[in-house]
């Protein structure tokens, strides 16, 4: 049963079952990872932010650092109207960086290789988006879909694509986090197996791409959460500042 | 090195596809707990959200801030007594030119006053000089003046003397000078 590169993303209960009517909500090993990067930010960060040191230790310059990075990523690409929504960026990115690093254990569980979980928070993400765009322009958000400098022959096709790859949002988003995170554990796992098949003989090789492929995995890990906050700095900048 | 890659990859996924008909494909496109995770992953997030926005957040914030003002604070600090000894600076130089003026002009006040008594010995020395001087040019005038009377008394004082001893008459001495004057009117007269 190992031996399946896809095993690693089975979902089974863990304690008893819970069920509310005729849904199934049990508690199973990704809500447990989910719990454990919840608990994992909310620990560092305290830690974090409990001291008021001048000269910050370890744990509260990570936190500060972080901090920062955060900010100053939502005032580069959102500007400073995109303020409020600071604490919602830093908690998605946080939760995102998180589950990707603890995914990053052998026989843990990957929270965000589940298409469900990264559609469930880009389409979160979309439609407070597309709300807050509206409440804030009215129906003049709808001039996204209608980018200035056009000629009017072609501002029917223009207008099509543009609302197809506004409506395509959330499943690029989704998709490219799911499939970054399955695809790389997937091959982790496949070069896994060669070594134990191939043995002490043969084995070396596919051990020397395991590690590689450890260090370039946690680096997709960082860079795709980086990318999925990014790019909701990008849609809030969108909704924010309706620049076309 | 490329072919043993590919067979590997060849066992390898000829063993994965029998592996995975066993468990039917992706795991994530099974919909058995979907609803189970979309109900956990909005509990934890919700969680990590609210005492992210309202407990550390507002904390970490808070120490950059103070962290910004106290370093702000210090340059300000800093730049004022920056400053402050820069004046003080200002002022010791000044003090150091103060004194240098004052000693150089001590030191020509000093000058002129040397100079000035020097000029006024010189000028005492030298008026003396010129008195003595001036004495003694008198007394070689007086003496030249007097000096042919003389020599003409002592010539007739000799001469009669000598006619004395010679001839042993006494002679008169207007007689002599008459003579005498005569002889030196001759001289005069060559």
């Amino acid at each position: 049963m190992a031996a399946n590169p896809m095993y690693q993303f089975n979902v089974y209960r863990i304690g008893p079952e819970i069920k509310i009517g005729e849904v199934d909500i049990s508690f199973t090993n990704a809500s447990l990872f989910m719990v454990i990067s919840t608990l994992a930010i909310l620990i560092v960060f305290n830690l974090g932010a409990k001291k008021k040191s001048l000269i910050p230790d370890k744990i509260q310059l990570l936190s500060e650092l972080s901090y920062s990075f955060v900010s100053k990523m939502i005032s580069d690409t959102a500007g400073a109207k995109a303020k409020p929504y600071f604490a919602f960026i830093f908690s998605l990115f946080m939760f995102v960086l998180f589950c990707n690093m603890f995914g990053m254990i052998p026989y843990s569980f990957t929270v965000t290789s589940h298409i469900i979980v990264t559609f469930v928070l880009a389409a979160f993400i979309f439609i407070g988006v597309t709300i807050i765009g509206f409440l804030k322009h009215g129906l003049g958000y709808l001039k996204l879909f209608v980018p200035s400098g056009v000629p009017i022959i072609l501002l029917p096709l223009i207008v099509v694509i543009e609302i197809i790859s506004y409506l395509s949002r959330p499943i690029s988003l989704s998709v490219r986090l799911f499939a970054n995170m399955m695809a790389g554990h997937t091959m982790m796992k496949v070069f896994g197996g060669f070594v134990v098949s191939l043995g002490l003989v043969g084995g070396w090789l596919p051990l020397g791409f395991s590690v590689a492929l450890t260090g370039l995995e946690i680096l997709v890990a960082f860079l795709q959460a980086y990318v999925f906050a990014i790019l909701t700095c990008i849609y809030l900048n969108d909704a924010l500042n309706l620049h076309h | 090195m490329k072919k043993i890659i590919i067979y590997l990859y060849a066992l390898f996924s000829f063993n994965c596809i029998a592996k995975s008909a066993e468990t039917g494909g992706m795991p994530q496109l099974n919909p058995e707990f979907w609803i189970s995770q979309i109900f956990w992953l909005t509990i934890t997030f919700g969680i990590l959200f609210i005492i992210l926005s309202k407990f550390i957040l507002p904390k970490i914030r808070n120490n950059l801030e103070i962290r910004k003002s106290q370093i702000m604070e210090n340059i300000e600090i800093a730049d004022n007594q920056k400053t402050k000894s820069e004046n003080n600076l200002k002022e010791y130089d000044k003090i150091i030119s103060d004194a240098k003026d004052k000693a150089k002009k001590t030191f020509n006040r000093a000058k002129e006053e040397i100079q000035l008594d020097l000029a006024k010995e010189r000028e005492k020395i030298e008026s003396e000089l010129n008195s003595e001087i001036q004495d003694a040019e008198n007394e070689i005038k007086d003496l030249k003046k007097s000096s042919p009377e003389k020599i003409s008394l002592i010539a007739v004082d000799t001469a009669a003397e000598i006619i004395q001893k010679l001839i042993g008459i006494k002679v008169n001495k207007s007689n002599v000078s008459a003579i005498v004057n005569e002889q030196v009117k001759l001289m005069k007269g060559k």
